[in-house]
């Protein structure tokens, strides 16, 4: 669905040249949901907005749904436009229009017949659920029916890729779970294909099936969400990964407790897919001759399964213990003694 | 009473001056607001990092819209005196003001409606490039009409300053208010008249900025 071919972006500024992406390969599939991570300046604005020709890129080629994006103009361009549609941070609504004419803008554009509008215009207010918002202003909604708009103004003309530009980063936490959702929803019932970029490792965690990151230009990292998580490379993606397995306090928790005992092990524990569904810690309480107390523990879903970590205290006879976390071993749990109280 | 307090007042004068300066007022604000938005539009447009971009063109129309907005009216009418016996014929009369009203206006309306351009969000038009917009569909259904609030309220100011214009043109025989204030009222000394024609005036202004402000409120929807 989207090809991308060694593509570097420099932007001339007085400074000098800048280069904003360099040495970028990439391709997602069709009907895949594929996120983009790094922080600000790391150059995912600039290479998702060579998606649709907004940008051109200063070597290399863009292809998406057939189309060369980085090689048309005009006419053909903005035709290929209308199959690329894109989402916003601020969402970029027409604070003029009600929120039935903002969502048939595009149509507009496509040359749709009013009556034709009208109707498709009805059908995307019921697909992101803003029924009896139809004539409010957009000052009059909250962020959340905002970007509800900005969706279903980008899904109008039938698109073959969405999009989005850190669609959630101006959303509260609860609101970015709905928004999410709904970007879910519309990419199993119409088969979108989805681009976004973030810098929110949850976001990337909740929906996404693949995930680049991207640091100075460059995509450092990529593979499946999980695989990611459970293996994460480069230092800048294991503190992403980070943001979401380990909540802030784990490390200083660990530390306390490893005082409080003396003897016995802290171990952490990671499951993935299926291993995070099997009863670990009742196998071993039955086959073992040893105490466990759980320290702390989370689940994550990703899209492509779930992912988790747990600490937990071991204690008992040395060869007891060590008994148990050679079978830990044979399971498909991963396994990392802290210390050895 | 109102001929106790205005003796001298011709009141058939009074209503035809009105009727003047409301023609000329009238013609003149539509025809800045016309070519003040192309050349607001041409100023934002050209402008660095916009869509037809062309630093040449920019600096062109920026120099004439400055030259014409720094003459003093007054000095405006007369150096158009042979442009404007060009195309009327003569330079009496209310349509022998239009020109320089126009002229005189035009880049300063301009002025406000790039302004108003620029106050819109960057990212609201690059939303309708993302959609396949045209640029005439971007100006059309993007830039005038969520600038339309900034374009009512800089044509209200503008209409106001060609009310006064008119009055200054009215004295160089364009006819209006400022004429009868003038030939009838100081040249003649009748005080009462030039007051009546300032009420008249003040009357006339009044209208246009209430109006003005009804328009603004209705449109502005932010």
């Amino acid at each position: 669905m989207i090809s991308i071919k060694s593509v570097k972006k420099v932007f001339s500024t007085k400074q000098g040249k800048v280069t904003a992406v360099t040495d970028v390969n990439l391709d997602v599939k069709d009907g895949e949901i594929f996120g983009v991570i790094g922080y600000s300046g790391a150059g995912k604005s600039t290479l998702i907005r060579m998606l649709n020709g907004l940008e051109l890129p200063s070597e290399g080629s863009v292809t998406v749904a057939g189309k060369q994006v980085s090689h048309i103009k005009g006419s053909k361009l903005r035709e290929a436009r209308q199959e690329i549609s894109m989402i916003f941070q601020h969402f970029n609504l027409l604070w003029s229009r009600t929120v039935r004419e903002n969502i048939s803008f595009p149509l507009e554009i496509a040359g749709v017949p009013k009556q034709k509008r009208m109707k498709r215009v009805d059908e995307l207010i019921q697909l992101v659920g803003l029924q009896g918002r139809e004539d409010a202003y957009p000052a009059q909604l909250s962020g959340g029916q905002k970007q509800r708009v900005g969706i279903a103004r980008a899904l109008a003309n039938n698109p073959k890729v969405l999009l989005c530009d850190e669609a959630t980063s101006a959303l509260d936490p609860q609101t970015t779970d709905q928004i999410l959702e709904l970007l879910v929803d519309i990419n199993k019932r119409l088969g979108l294909t989805i681009v976004l970029i973030t810098h929110e490792m949850h976001v990337i965690r909740k929906i996404c099936h693949r995930v680049a990151v991207m640091e100075a230009g460059k995509i450092v990292e990529m593979g499946t969400v999980l695989e990611v998580f459970k293996n994460p490379q480069q230092p800048i993606t294991k503190r992403f990964v980070q943001q979401v397995t380990e909540p802030e306090e784990t490390k200083e928790t660990i530390e306390h407790l490893l005082k409080e005992y003396h003897s016995g092990r802290v171990v952490q524990l990671t499951f993935i897919g299926d291993g995070a569904e099997k009863p670990l810690i009742t196998n071993l309480i039955r086959h073992f001759d040893i105490t466990i107390n759980i320290l702390q523990g989370k689940v994550s879903q990703t899209q492509n399964g779930a992912y988790g970590t747990l600490f937990i205290h071991l204690d008992g006879e040395e060869n007891e213990i060590q008994k148990a976390i050679d079978y830990i071993d044979t399971q498909q749990v991963g396994l990392e003694v802290i210390s050895n109280a | 009473m109102l001929n106790q307090w205005f003796p001298n007042v011709d009141w058939e004068k009074m209503w035809e001056a009105t009727n003047e300066t409301l023609y000329m007022t009238g013609i003149s604000t539509l025809a800045t607001f016309i070519l003040g938005i192309i050349l607001g539009l041409l100023l934002f447009l050209t402008a660095k990092g916009n869509l037809w971009q062309n630093y040449t063109i920019n600096k062109v129309i920026s120099a004439i819209v400055n030259i014409f907005r720094s003459i003093p009216f007054i000095i405006l009418i007369v150096l158009l005196i042979p442009f404007t016996k060009l195309i009327f014929g003569t330079m009496i009369g209310e349509n022998a003001a239009l020109p320089a009203l126009i002229i005189g206006s035009a880049p300063f309306y301009a002025r406000m409606v790039e302004i108003g351009l620029r106050e819109i969000d960057k990212g609201v038009i690059e939303a309708a490039r993302s959609m396949g917009a045209k640029t005439s569909t971007i100006i059309w259904k993007v830039l005038i009409p969520e600038s339309l609030p900034a374009l009512v309220s800089g044509i209200t100011v503008t209409a106001i300053s060609l009310v006064s214009f008119t009055a200054m043109a009215g004295v160089i025989g364009a006819g209006g208010l400022g004429n009868l204030a003038y030939l009838e009222g100081f040249q003649r000394s009748r005080f009462d008249v030039t007051l009546m024609a300032t009420i008249m005036v003040l009357v006339i202004v009044f209208i246009i900025q209430f109006i003005g402000d009804i328009i603004t409120n209705k449109i502005d929807k932010r």
